[in-house]
């Protein structure tokens, strides 16, 4: 009697395998800050935690969920918003594959950094991306989309923190809600792809943890945004250090 | 508690400060009403440690993954504890993926999640 084989999961192919340190075959203008760095998701944050939701209803658009996913998967660089750019991944966006990314290191201010995403799960309907370490955030986002009536809707929702507590200042500070508006710029870029010419994007946000984990304080040796930001606060006082410092050599 | 494509069966253990909840069928954002609502059972029950049982699970989505987080954070507050056992090795993957396995502690058995919940 042959013993009966167990079912191989449903999911088996849309989930990537799990990794000790990240390796991309994108290609940035910016340094390369995610080679050789871990996955970091929500678990490994610092901040309050929030689930965030943006949809859009794309009315009268003649497409279905795997053809908009398919879409934008294809496309996913040309939705962002203006001031921050996806290098994909040569093979697309695909379960394991990395991808590079230049972003606004604190939503709405002028400094930019380098940094990244690794595609954990991808499928006909969804996929979803987690963050490495010493990104601003500690995340998965997920795109989808699913039908409702007779029309598509596209989905974005993250359940983040913020990574380190300047980061989390940041937040407090008005650059969580600055976070917010880039997904919904970027839903309403894709839903003007697909020929939605107002497209109404709704958004829900939800703390689900109020509480900070203190004790990833330590994602601060990681993070770009932090260093830069003490490069730039100390940069006048190393130029008068610099001036103030005796000529090298000196008259024989 | 089921909805189409999840069920959850709640058990008190002999140890009466542990509850096994059985999941199955599917995982994904779904399932927040069969998992939360089994989860309030248990604590009703007074679990101190709740023991996520993935023998019966087929199918989970990144949603679902949010979906455990979503419980991670419930039972943290409620100054409980979150184990899991009948993993497979696809599920054992994702949990390591995700880091999720730095939160949920996995054992290979039920015996060996009530000893160490105890």
């Amino acid at each position: 009697m042959t013993a009966t084989q167990p079912k191989a999961p449903r999911d088996r192919e849309a989930w990537a395998h799990p990794v000790e340190r990240l390796a991309t075959t994108a290609t940035s203008t910016g340094i390369d800050t995610v080679t050789g760095r871990r996955v970091a998701g929500p678990v490994q944050g610092f901040g309050q935690m929030w689930q965030k939701t943006f949809s859009v209803r794309l009315v009268g658009a003649d497409v279905g969920p795997e053809d908009l996913i398919a879409h934008w998967k294809d496309r996913f660089q040309t939705f962002w918003p203006k001031g921050s750019t996806f290098y994909a991944p040569l093979s697309g966006i695909k379960p394991g594959e990395v991808a590079l990314m230049d972003v606004q290191a604190v939503p709405g201010a002028p400094l930019r950094m380098s940094t990244g995403v690794m595609v954990i799960y991808a499928d006909q309907e969804s996929f979803t991306f987690m963050t490495p370490e010493g990104h601003g955030l500690s995340a998965w986002i997920t795109f989808s989309a699913s039908r409702d009536g007779d029309s598509t809707v596209a989905q974005v929702q993250a359940l983040e923190r913020t990574a380190d507590p300047f980061i989390e200042l940041t937040y407090m500070l008005g650059a969580n809600r600055m976070n917010d508006r880039f997904w919904v710029r970027t839903l309403e870029n894709l839903a003007r792809s697909v020929g939605v010419l107002e497209p109404d994007v709704q958004a829900q946000k939800v703390c689900v943890d109020r509480r900070r984990q203190w004790r990833y304080v330590r994602n601060l040796r990681f993070s770009a945004a932090f260093l830069m930001s003490v490069g730039m606060i100390t940069a006048p006082a190393r130029w008068l250090r610099r001036r103030s410092a005796p000529p090298a050599g000196g008259k024989g | 508690m089921m909805t189409e494509g999840t069920r959850v069966d709640v058990r008190t253990t002999e140890a009466a400060d542990a509850s096994l909840l059985r999941i199955e069928g599917e995982i994904t954002s779904a399932s927040e009403k069969p998992l939360m609502d089994a989860y309030a059972l248990a604590s009703e029950r007074g679990a101190k440690a709740i023991i996520l049982d993935f023998g019966g699970l087929d199918y989970m989505n990144s949603g679902g993954i949010g979906l455990l987080v979503t419980l991670l954070v419930r039972v943290q507050r409620g100054g409980q504890r979150l184990l899991a056992v009948g993993l497979n090795e696809h599920y054992r993957q994702i949990l390591s993926l995700t880091r999720l396995d730095e939160a949920i502690a996995i054992h290979d058995t039920t015996e060996a999640a009530l000893a160490a919940a105890g």
